[in-house]
């Protein structure tokens, strides 16, 4: 256990495709974070940017253009970039800022003005970049990689292109509830089956979309809450963004081939797992104390995943919990309460902190018609290109 | 003028060879197999070494997993616009010797109803795709089939 940090304030823009630049919803994601602080943003002492790559040059220097968009004031700055797992990253480096008494007041920002369809690399020739390379020589787009996963649960578990479906089913009908999520309609398994095919056996509504928006949160040490009035906060306990072991068996994005195991065995835990039980470890608690999941949906398939690797279930009986209901809301543990990337859609470096801000009102009992009763303990769990990825586990 | 036959990533597999194999390389070290190929440092963090040789990979391999892409995938991949969009086939195929699992478009009229995980497949030589100069050559997975047949030199 390393200490704990208060969660004074979480705000976001609303995630759509609005058409406007990222330093907006992530300023006006701020200034939401530090109203529901309670908090002047003269009182933050340092701002954490989660770097987007897509907003052009200021977007690689996220915290310093969130800082000058609210009014630069001299305070610490720090821009972090892990793919998807940058907001994550950003939460732990204002974290850590905290517990080693460098800043009492930490703003975390993290937004994205997310082009439309397939996800592709920065341009120009780069064939020393894995990611150009797999477009370049296999037109392997994320959603190849998400449908190889989905191919393979379905030969070595069962699982359907039904269970998919109901993932969407059940994540829309969470994201009805909140106002914050890009798509608020329920989704019908007769849709999802009627919508066109994106990769085998992958469809259209099994894939989360690209968006806008942005989130934000304002951390503090737990004596700047309890002098700020704020008693019983809720607390990020652990953040684990660590890197895979080596050899990693699994075919993992943008990755042309996994790593070999004919000379190193196998790690014990894969990738996603490992993440999970570091958060874990660092929070003494396991998936019996948890209340509620935000995990990453990039497709429906995928989330069935973490259920395993989060140690919800067994290995293989993900679709099993799902038909049983344990992960829908008014479930035994729901997963993706906030309607996850099924209603919000990608805008990378937010995603990470929209997960922590759904546990922040979920854990204050303030998430509305989405509320998980007496939710207590929260975890989520991401993963990003190039071995990034983070699990972030909120007490209350 | 006849284009000039170039491989899509140079180093990566044999070119206008009788065995056609996709190359990796082998730390001399602890015996890691690493492809794409790493020349400069073996990966395996109980490893120093830094002497790498190449080695061509198994020829045969079975299905981990398997798709196709039913969009147009954005550039770098070269695709033309104003052709009608064919999808391709993704086949993830495990490498038994070798411990891994290398992904690689299926062969011309492969589908994903050819497919099933843990079907046999085998490594054969393809064109990606033609511009004014050049025949761009990368690697395919074709299933294994018990009928006899000229094999492609394509
Ligand atoms: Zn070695």
């Amino acid at each position: 256990m390393t200490g704990e940090v208060a969660v004074l304030g979480a705000g976001m823009h609303p995630w759509g495709k609005w058409g406007r630049g990222f330093v907006e919803y992530g300023t006006r994601a701020a200034r939401e974070a530090l109203a529901d602080a309670g908090l002047e943003w003269g009182a933050v002492q340092s701002v954490v940017g989660a770097d987007t790559v897509r907003g052009g040059y200021p977007g690689y220097v996220a915290g310093a253009t969130f800082a000058r968009a609210l009014g630069s004031q001299g305070t610490r700055v720090t821009s972090v970039y892990a793919a998807c797992a940058s907001g994550a990253q950003a939460i732990d480096t204002a974290r850590a800022q905290i517990l080693a008494g460098m800043a009492e007041v930490v703003l975390v920002v993290g937004a994205d003005a997310a082009p439309k369809g397939f996800f592709a690399p920065a341009g120009g020739d780069r064939p020393d970049d894995p990611d150009w390379l797999r477009f370049r020589v296999l037109g392997a787009t994320n959603p190849a990689y998400f449908a190889l996963y989905a191919r393979r649960r379905m030969a070595l578990y069962g699982d359907t292109v039904d269970d998919f479906a109901q993932v969407k089913v059940k994540n829309s009908a969470a994201g009805a509830a909140n106002p914050y999520a890009r798509y608020r309609r329920r989704v019908t398994t007769r849709e999802v089956a009627a919508s066109p095919v994106v990769a085998d056996p992958l469809r259209l509504l099994d894939i989360c979309a690209t968006s806008d928006g942005g989130a934000a949160l304002v951390l503090s040490s737990m004596d700047a809450a309890r002098r700020h009035g704020v008693a019983d906060p809720v607390r990020i306990r652990a953040v684990a963004a660590v890197t895979p072991r080596y050899p990693r068996t699994e075919l993992d994005l943008p990755d042309i081939a996994s790593d070999s195991a004919a000379a190193v065995a196998e790690p014990a835990a894969g990738f996603r797992a490992s993440l999970a039980q570091g958060a874990y470890e660092e929070a003494g608690i396991g998936p019996e104390d948890l209340s509620l999941a935000e995990v990453y949906d990039l497709s429906t398939a995928l989330e069935l995943e973490w259920y395993e690797d989060l140690g919800l279930c067994g290995t293989g009986e993900a679709a099993k919990l799902l038909r049983d209901g344990a992960t829908a809301l008014g479930g035994r543990l729901p997963v993706n309460a906030s309607g996850g990337l099924a209603s919000f859609g990608e805008a990378v470096p937010a995603q990470a902190v929209a997960q922590v801000c759904e546990l922040t009102w979920q854990l204050r009992g303030r998430a509305g018609e989405r509320q998980v009763p007496d939710a207590r303990v929260g975890v989520t769990a991401n993963q990003g290109l190039f071995g990034h990825g983070s699990a972030v586990v909120a007490v209350r | 003028m006849p284009r000039i036959r170039k491989p899509v990533v140079p180093g990566w597999f044999t070119q206008d060879t009788g065995d056609f194999r996709l190359l990796g390389t082998r730390c001399r070290s602890c015996g890691s197999v690493f492809f794409p190929r790493e020349d400069v440092f073996c990966r395996n963090p109980g490893c120093a070494g830094d002497d790498l040789e190449e080695v061509p990979l198994s020829r045969h391999g079975t299905v981990w997993s398997y798709t196709d892409g039913r969009y147009r995938p954005p550039a770098p991949y070269v695709s033309d616009p104003d052709t009608e969009w064919r999808p391709y086939t993704l086949v993830a195929v495990e490498l038994v010797a070798e411990r891994m699992v290398v992904l690689g478009q299926a062969a011309p009229g492969v589908g994903v109803a050819d497919l099933a995980v843990g079907a046999e497949v085998e490594l054969v030589p393809g064109i990606l795709n033609e511009d004014a100069e050049h025949t761009w050559t990368t690697w395919h997975w074709r299933p294994v089939t018990t009928a006899p047949g000229p094999e492609t030199t394509a």
